[in-house]
């Protein structure tokens, strides 16, 4: 009997230490305020191109909306995942029910390590996961584009997640595994520079493995099949292959790459379709050299076979 | 004999339904679409010299292809097996679906009556057919492996 009080004593401690742990090492992090404060104050006009290779209007755009009315940003649209369902936010410049009311530290909190301005950890639906890799100074010049656009009213609603990824503060646990400001793909020394440009558009910014890189069960990118393809996260269907490797664009050339990204057109005059059209859209509003940056990378990248299983075979 | 005259009218009824194939048939007319407008757009971005009657005589095959496009025909209720790309959305938004095919083929008509005279004037209606495409897939088309 005593050695049963014991072994329970043992397990309550250590289960004790595994929440104290566990309650520690998932703490929200923030950004050292001295490198937000070396980023200057952010220049509007540079801005709009990383607003663009971001593709905040493709989430928070108020869905439905054309041309000027993509940089209404209400959000409100409803991501369906395995995970449950993220309602976009308002990222308007409304103080009350957008981020009027923000300091570029906190944007850049957010951007950078995924804490909102209160230090709640957000979900990784933003994807700050990407966003982390981007330059300070971008930040602070995307902060000051934001600035520009209009402030709209409203309140989204709220996620409605399944257990165990309605509790906020486990995301401290997966930012511990998947969060880091490293760059995927390492390159030798003597790189050409379009490539390097192309590596922080395509992994920071323009968070291209969020959808085309495939996710373990704890929904982190799984970095040894980088841009492989993977199932559509909403939905049906895949998100296609676009290393070289089996089954993705290896016979795409540069210009093919650069040239889908800026007119839709898939070599053989496919057109782009389902949630891309919406970031084609965004490509096509960065410069040329920008786009064919991405494509040198794209090019540059370890060729993997595709990141989703195979299609069934019809069976008629 | 009444019950062989039954099995063979069952049959080339089978037969008949199988190789009218709508999936067969509507990636067919997608395929030569492509095809037009892919001619079109090399045209359009100058990989190949502007010629007026060429480019008219494949407005022309454009809009006969988009007139071929018959919904009620080539997407029947339940023709969502079997190697397709249709999203299902097709089926839940008929009306929809037929508007936006109903919009391309009127901007295909009006390039088509609009015989584009220099690249640039074939610029812009290409650009206009073109935003179609990808208008009708971001909704209409599912990815598939």
């Amino acid at each position: 009997m005593p050695r049963l009080k014991k072994l329970a004593g043992a397990i309550l401690t250590l289960a004790g230490v595994g929440v104290v742990a566990g309650w520690m090492l998932s703490a929200p992090t923030k950004i050292d305020p001295q490198v937000i404060a070396a980023a200057g104050s952010g220049d509007a006009a540079k801005g709009e191109r990383i607003f663009n290779a971001g593709g905040c209007a493709s989430c928070h755009a108020k869905p439905g909306s054309k041309d000027e009315g993509r940089l209404e940003l209400t959000g409100g649209l409803a991501l369906k995942t395995p995970f449950g369902i993220f309602i976009a936010p308002n990222i308007s410049q409304d103080s009350n029910d957008g981020i009027g009311a923000w300091s570029l530290e906190d944007f850049a909190h957010a951007m950078l390590k995924g804490v909102s301005p209160s230090g709640e950890h957000l979900y990784p639906a933003f994807p700050y996961a990407s966003y982390a890799r981007m330059k300070p100074a971008d930040i602070a010049d995307l902060y000051a584009f934001m600035q520009t656009l209009p402030a709209v009213g409203g309140k989204t609603g709220g996620h409605s997640l399944a257990f165990p990824f309605n509790i906020r503060r486990g995301i401290g646990l997966w930012k511990r595994l998947y969060l880091s400001n490293e760059p995927v793909v390492t390159f030798v020394e003597a790189t050409p520079e379009a490539v390097i440009a192309g590596r922080y558009l395509v992994e920071g910014p323009g968070h291209c493995g969020e959808c085309h890189t495939p996710r373990n069960f704890a929904g982190g990118s799984d970095k040894t099949r980088w841009l492989a393809g993977a199932p559509a996260a909403e939905g049906e269907g895949i998100v296609p292959n676009i290393t070289s490797g089996e089954g993705g664009i290896g016979e795409w050339s540069e210009g093919d790459i650069t040239n889908y990204l800026e007119t839709g057109f898939t070599p053989d005059f496919d057109s782009v379709g389902g949630a891309m059209v919406e970031v084609q859209k965004n490509m096509a509003k960065l410069t040329p050299e920008d786009r064919a940056a991405i494509s040198a990378y794209l090019k540059a990248i370890p060729p993997h076979p595709n990141g989703y299983p195979p299609r069934k075979q019809a069976t008629n | 004999m009444r019950k062989l005259i039954f099995a063979i009218s069952i049959l080339t009824f089978a037969v008949s339904a199988a190789s009218a194939d709508p999936v067969l048939d509507r990636q067919q007319i997608m395929k030569e679409r492509g095809k037009i407008v892919g001619e079109l757009a090399k045209v359009a971005k100058g990989e190949q010299a502007f010629d007026a009657a060429q480019v008219d005589t494949a407005l022309k095959a454009l809009q006969v292809n988009a007139e071929k496009f018959d919904a009620d025909a080539l997407f029947p209720a339940g023709s969502t097996d079997g190697d397709t790309t249709a999203s299902p959305k097709i089926w839940e938004d008929m009306a929809g679906f037929k508007a936006t095919e109903d919009k391309y083929l009127a901007d295909v008509k009006a390039a088509a009556a609009a015989a584009p005279a220099d690249v640039d004037a074939l610029k812009a209606q290409v650009g206009v057919i073109g935003s179609n495409c990808s208008t009708c897939h971001q909704t209409f088309r599912i990815k598939k492996g």
